[in-house]
This record gives structure tokens, sequence and C-alpha cells, in this order.
């Protein structure tokens, strides 16, 4: 195919919002219900896992989209010669945060999906309260899980205001500001319900 | 009254090949000195400030108003044009090196060759020339030609490449400074008549797509244009000519 890197690169900015965004902010979402106690929480839980044809939405709206943003993220850290300490601007940090964090991230949910889904899929663990009530009576796991939450909903946040760029939705310098408040406040919001909700298991 | 001396630290290489190294100078005050009269002063009577005799450093520059863009070199850690660069706002010692984005040909001369080898990628040009006269073309909106004249003042210094963290011998991003002359082409009312030639370029393998929006570029900027809306811009138009190419349509030209 021609220009497969243009390809490739615009289909990762937009796998990082649709669905992979998408699917984060659901996911946090429901986590939340625990907030309002295990019942509420196992129902949510066992309303997503009875969907119909769940196998299917997970390999095409979570599994494979993640892969291909991660495989494709790691190739983009590492041919980045980051510089802040010459040019420590505002966003030259962001775009070293964005670059920390997408490995931080992977590193997160590759345990956490090892920890939870693929636990529950082997059988060896069920979808309750009580699974991630146990993972995060442990101090480590639960600071483990904060990092891996903050991490995520920044790269989610920082990675929709460059979507807007690469997608060629902000262009002036001022849509670009006020985008970055509106980041902001998705990251504040975000952030907020997934640390909410990791509170609300111990 | 004693005469004053300032001291310059030059990072010098004597061939593409020889390894690097520092060699300090001691040079004469003089008031208002920018940093391409200090390197003539070291010239003169080439002698660092051991003492000894040594090869006189090398440096490009012509114009020395900064608009040619011959003489960026890394100041004090910044990189910049010697000729703008007053030696009374520097703090001392005075750190110069070469640009690490580019190839040392010797001291601190450059060679920029991928520079001007981008700018013939993407067609950084107004196609006129033609067997017979084909008369005036069409007219530009003043308001157009403002903000593209912004545009026009690149003088291919180098600066931005070398602040852009996806410049590096490790990728083949071309580079923020190109980029810019795509809009600037393809805003002209002739030059647009080939705009998908340019933006196709772009979308090639090390084109647009391998910018991460570090924003390095815009800061550095000697002449203040604006690259990242330039990039953003180009964002949208090589989205558009890509829809374009591949659903189809009349416009695609």
């Amino acid at each position: 195919m021609e220009n497969r890197e243009f390809f490739y690169r615009r289909l990762h900015s937009l796998l990082g919002v649709v669905p992979i965004g998408i699917f984060l902010i659901q996911h946090l979402v429901v986590n939340h219900f625990a907030v309002y106690g295990p019942e509420s929480f196992n129902r949510a839980a066992q309303f997503m896992h009875d969907l119909p044809f769940r196998l299917m939405l997970e390999i095409l709206i979570i599994f494979l989209p993640i892969i291909f943003h991660a495989v494709l993220g790691v190739y983009i850290v590492f041919v980045a010669k980051n510089n802040v300490s010459r040019y420590g601007f505002f966003r030259n940090w962001l775009f070293y945060l964005q670059r920390i964090t997408g490995i931080i991230t992977l590193v997160f949910i590759v345990w956490h999906v090892w920890e939870t889904r693929v636990q529950i899929g082997m059988g060896t663990e069920e979808l309750n309260y009580g699974l991630m009530e146990n993972i995060l009576a442990n101090p480590v796991m639960f600071w483990f899980y904060v990092i891996g939450v903050v991490s995520t909903t920044f790269h989610f946040a920082n990675g929709l205001w460059s979507f807007l760029v690469s997608w060629g939705v902000t262009v002036t310098p001022r849509s670009q500001k006020i985008a970055t408040y509106a980041t902001l406040l998705v990251f504040l919001a975000v952030t907020y319900i997934g640390i909410r909700a990791l509170f609300a298991f111990v | 009254m004693a005469e004053e001396k300032l001291t310059l630290i030059v990072t010098r290489q004597d061939s593409p090949e020889s390894p690097e190294y520092e060699e300090t100078f001691k040079v004469s005050y003089r008031k208002n000195m920018n940093i391409i009269s200090a390197l003539m002063e070291t010239q003169k009577n080439p002698v660092n400030a051991k003492g000894e005799s040594v090869a006189p450093i090398q440096w490009e520059s012509n114009c020395l108003e900064e608009v040619c863009g011959a003489c960026s070199m890394v100041i004090n850690g910044e990189p910049r044009q010697a000729c703008s660069t007053l030696v009374d706002k520097l703090e001392q010692p005075i750190r110069v090196a070469p640009m690490a984005t580019f190839p040392v040909v010797r001291d601190l001369v450059v060679d920029r060759s991928r520079m001007f080898d981008s700018l013939k990628k993407v067609k950084a040009w107004v196609p006129i020339d033609g067997t017979h006269d084909i008369g005036p073309g069409p007219r530009m909106p003043e308001k157009k030609r403002q903000w593209a004249y912004e545009l026009s003042k690149c003088m291919t210094c180098g600066v931005c490449l070398e602040a852009c963290p996806n410049v590096n011998s490790s990728t083949d991003f071309i580079g923020p400074a190109a980029l810019s002359q795509v809009r600037l082409f393809n805003s002209h009312p002739t030059g647009e008549m080939n705009k998908s030639e340019r933006l196709e370029a772009l979308m090639d393998d090390g084109g647009i797509s391998g910018c991460g929006n570090s924003q390095n570029c815009v800061q550095v900027c000697p002449k203040g244009i604006p690259l990242t809306t330039s990039i953003a811009a180009l964002n949208r138009d090589t989205n558009i000519q890509s829809f374009k190419n591949f659903f189809g349509s009349d416009h695609a030209y």
C-alpha cells in the first residue's frame, strides 16, 4: 500500500480516541458502580459480561486496537530523541510525558489484563467485587493501580489534544490553547471517576 | 585600563570523520560585538587560550542581518543565528557549537543539504515555465498575502530541525521548515494548481506524519514563523487529500 506510514500514524491517532478512548471512559464509569457498593458493581459487571457477542466486541473494540496502538506507539517512543533539558517548553514536556505515560500505561494494561480478564477466562478467578478487593488490599498493588490509572487518563487526555491537531481540527494557536484547557478538564474528570472507583474497593 | 577579554569555548572538529573537541579562545572585547565578530577576532591571530597557534576556526555566514540562515549555531545551548546574537546579552564563558542534527563539515560549518533536498522533494516552487506565454496568473487576496508573507521569511537556517525531538538519525522525518513551505506554495494562487503534488509528497514516508507535536519549532524559529499552525493546517489538507484520493474527487488536483 502507498503512504503506509501516513496511514498507520493516522490510524494510530484515530484508534486512541475511537474506540480505545471511548472504551476507557465506559470501563471507568462501569467501575464507578463500586462506589455504590459491591452488589451495584457486580450487577454492572455482570451486565457487561452478558453483552451479546462479547468476545467479538472485546477483540474488535478492545484487543486489536490496543495491540496496534501499543506496537506502533512503542516504536514512536523509541525513535524520539527527547530534549526537555534543553528545550523546557510546556508542549515539549507534554510530548515527553505522553511517551513516558504510554510505556507506563502499556505495562499497567498488560498486568491488569493478565490478573483480571485472563484469569477469569482461564477460570481461576471469578468476575466480581471480591476479585478487585483482593488485588487492591495489597498497598503496593493499590498504588500501582493509582499510577496506572492516572497515567492512562493523562495519556488519553493529552492524546485527545494531539488527535485534534493531527486531524486538522485545531489549527490556530488560540484553538490549540483552548483545547489544552478542555483536555485538562477531561483529564481531571476521567481521573476522578477512575480513582474514586479504586478507593471504593478499599 | 586593561583590555577586556571574552572567553569563547568553541566545539571544533577538523574533518567530517574526526572526533570533536573543545578549544578555548580569549577574544579582545569591543562594544556591540556579535558572535561573528568575536569569531573574526580569533581569525586575526588564531592562538588558543593556552597560547598555542592553531588552525583558524571555520564557520559560515553571509548576510549578517538574519535573513540568509547560514550562520546557525548552538550558542550557550540555544540554536540561533550567530550574526544576530549579541555578546553583551550572553553569559560568559560563551560556548559555541555546531548544530547536532546536521553532519559537521569542519568546526562550525554544517551540511544543511537535507533541507534543500526536502524543498525539492515537496516541490517548494511555483511551476510556470512553458513553451509559450500563459499570461498573468490569478490575483491573491491581500489578507492571504499577509499571512503567506510570514511563511516566506523562512531562510532554511535549520534551527527548527535542531530543536525537534523527532528529527534525528533514527527517523527520516522531513522537519518543520519544508512542511511550512508546502503551505506557502499551496496558498499561492498559481502554486495552488499543483497542490496535490506537494501534499502527496508530505504523505510519503518521512513526511508530515512524523510530527509529534512537541511544538519546539515554533518556539525557537528566529523568524517567528507560525510553524505549528502550518503543520496543523497541512494535517487537515493531507487528510482531506487522502480521502479525495481514496474515495475519488474531481477536485483532487
